[in-house]
């Protein structure tokens, strides 16, 4: 078996009063998209910031290809924080310059805006793009010296839907070319369409690993009903069925989906609100966590 | 290395340069100054004659000179900066009241002429000691301390500021993630800044040296040498102060507590000769006051290389200990 590009192992960081990482471990294989998912207050900041060489970890360790961080994975990652601020006064392909300076080997200026659709861009004050197009500036930073590990924490945060979509496109085809990519992310749509193995965190700890399809088959052999919270009586919570409270619906997993709407009829619970869906990776946390994940 | 240098170098003098209300005002305020200065000093003199006189106490019953209305009689305490004074036109002649009496007077002065035939009539033993020198205007005095003080304050404010913001916007913390070093980044503020002061400083030297009608006794690249080290210095210093820290009132507090002292102190707006000797080993603890030294030295003495020697290494030995300990204690992000 091929040495994972990075290695994770018993990793901790300790503040004066919180455990943000309580000693985790996963593997990265080459090639993947591996997204580590979590509430806010998980550690999966933490977790990638030690990855990324920025924050010391407590005790624990971080291996890119088999060796400790060092220059070699300094040239070759590519990094793209939660929050960046460039430099002020700064077109776009002048921001794009100043870090190709800051590597020996990398893609030309112009390739890296061709490939984040910043070409047009180009001579634009940096402070004055809109959100989608700043995260195409710091992703174009990010993949300015041909990265082999591109870590991506929180990409699409605060981004309108039609924006997040965009940049999902960009990851995409970064992902084509086989590039290693860790994302961070709380938008289970995200990690569903963009990861291949993932990892759960929740105060600290890894709570689930392994693809997001194997995962959620392990986990759910049912399907969900969803019904409005309002609409469902509370006379039929007694009801014989495995049902679970979200914020604004209730939701029942099971596995005979005629017979539940038989109950469900039975007691006259309204029906013409009901969704019926297969579980997902939000689920999946519900199921693991037992609370939902908070944004 | 270089070209990680080069490209933050260049970045951040885009910046400065681009920045228009910065660059205004860092040329704007010196020449305002030295403006309102050279108007409200460089008229005509007062009628008044100004006589050093060294001793330690004025016996008017022993000495009527002393008497002479229409006469400013200043204690001086140094016999060679009394000595300039008379050469530079400060006072108008120079009486040393300890036997034997002696008296300088500077040949080329008029008002030396008239108050040489006053103290004579009074005291007509009085032993001549002739010397020559063109007048010392106080503009001209004033000159390079106006330089300096400009310098200082870019230096301090112009790269503390810079590089706190860049840290609290978490652009330090980006450019920890590439494979830039902290001494490669903080040599390209120090270049930037060294290279945005001379350039300020040769516009601001010939500008207003040709509007008041200044000339520099001394070598001109012997100046500059003073400028960059001097620089250098202040550089260092205001990076000591923004190596580490995140907030703002703090860097602003310390970099005031920096400058109000050197303002005051380094000998900008008045010489410190006669002052307590604790507040002059204050002062001699300041940069600004080697630069102040060493520039006035060159500017209106015209003294050479071993003059300002001591000035000079003092002030290349603060940039290296201020440097090291800035890069150092240097931190990319807020802790």
């Amino acid at each position: 078996m091929s040495t994972p590009i990075l290695e994770v192992r018993e990793l901790v960081k300790q503040y004066p009063a919180t455990l943000a990482v309580a000693g985790v471990s996963f593997s990265v294989p080459e090639g993947v998209c591996f997204g580590l998912l979590g509430p806010n207050g998980a550690g999966k900041t933490t977790t990638i910031e030690i990855m990324e060489g920025i924050l010391p970890p407590s005790a624990g360790a971080v291996c890119y290809r088999g060796e400790p961080l060092g220059n070699r994975f300094r040239q070759e990652a590519g990094i793209l924080f939660q929050k960046t601020a460039l430099q002020d006064f700064l077109t776009v392909r002048q921001c794009i310059a100043l870090f190709r300076g800051l590597y020996t080997t990398g893609l030309e200026v112009d390739e890296v805006m061709r490939l984040c659709a910043l070409e047009k861009l180009a001579g634009r004050d940096a402070r004055k793009l809109s959100g989608g197009q700043q995260q195409r500036l710091l992703l174009a930073i990010a993949l300015v010296n041909d990265p082999a590990v591109l870590f991506l924490d929180e990409p699409t945060t605060g981004l309108d839907p039609q924006a997040r979509r965009n940049f999902w496109e960009l990851v995409q085809s970064i992902k084509a070319r086989r590039k290693t990519i860790i994302l961070t992310t709380h938008y289970m749509e995200e990690a569903e369409l963009l990861c291949d193995e993932i990892v759960i965190m929740d105060r600290g700890r890894i709570i689930a690993q392994g693809p997001p399809r194997r995962l959620l088959h392990e986990h759910f052999a049912e399907v969900l009903l969803e019904l409005p919270r309002q609409e469902f009586p509370p006379a039929a919570r007694t009801l014989p069925l495995n049902i679970i409270d979200a914020s604004d619906r209730v939701e029942i997993s099971t596995h005979d989906l005629e017979a539940t709407l038989r109950t469900l009829l039975e007691a006259k619970v309204p029906l013409t609100n009901l969704r019926i869906r297969p579980a997902n990776l939000e689920d999946l946390f519900l199921e693991l966590t037992g609370t939902e994940l908070r944004p | 290395m270089i070209r990680r240098l080069l490209s933050v170098l260049h970045a951040r003098n885009l910046e400065f340069l681009r920045d228009r209300g910065t660059l205004v005002f860092t040329l704007l305020l010196p020449v305002t100054l030295v403006i309102g200065m050279g108007f409200v000093f460089g008229g005509p003199e007062r009628p008044l004659f100004k006589v050093g006189v060294l001793a330690g106490r004025l016996d008017g019953q022993a000495h009527p000179f002393l008497h002479e209305r229409y006469v400013a009689f200043i204690t001086l305490a140094d016999d060679g900066a009394a000595l300039r004074k008379v050469t530079h036109q400060q006072v108008d002649l120079l009486l040393d009241l300890r036997p034997p009496e002696r008296y300088w007077v500077n040949t080329d002065s008029p008002k030396g002429y008239i108050v040489e035939k006053l103290l004579l009539a009074a005291e007509p033993a009085a032993v001549r000691e002739p010397v020559t020198g063109a007048a010392v205007r106080y503009v001209d005095w004033l000159f390079p301390g106006i330089l300096g003080m400009n310098m200082m304050f870019s230096c301090l404010f112009g790269v503390g500021y810079v590089v706190l913001r860049y840290r609290k916007s978490g652009f330090l913390k980006r450019l920890h993630a590439t494979p830039l070093t902290a001494f490669e980044f903080l040599s390209a503020q120090v270049l930037s800044r060294l290279g945005l002061i001379l350039l300020v400083t040769t516009i601001l030297y010939a500008g207003i040296g040709t509007l008041i009608g200044f000339h520099n006794a001394g070598n001109l690249l012997l100046l500059a040498l003073v400028g960059v080290v001097g620089a250098l210095s202040m550089i260092a210093l205001g990076l000591t102060i923004a190596a580490r820290f995140s907030s703002e009132e703090l860097v602003g507090g310390l970099l005031n507590v920096l400058t109000w002292p050197m303002m005051l102190l380094s000998g900008i707006w008045f010489s410190l000769e006669g002052s307590p000797r604790w507040v002059q080993w204050v002062a001699h603890a300041f940069p600004l006051t080697h630069v102040l030294d060493a520039a006035r030295a060159v500017m209106l003495d015209g003294a050479g290389l071993p003059q300002i020697a001591p000035n000079l290494l003092y002030l290349a030995a603060t940039a290296l200990a201020f440097l090291a300990f800035g890069a150092w204690s240097f931190r990319w992000r807020i802790e």
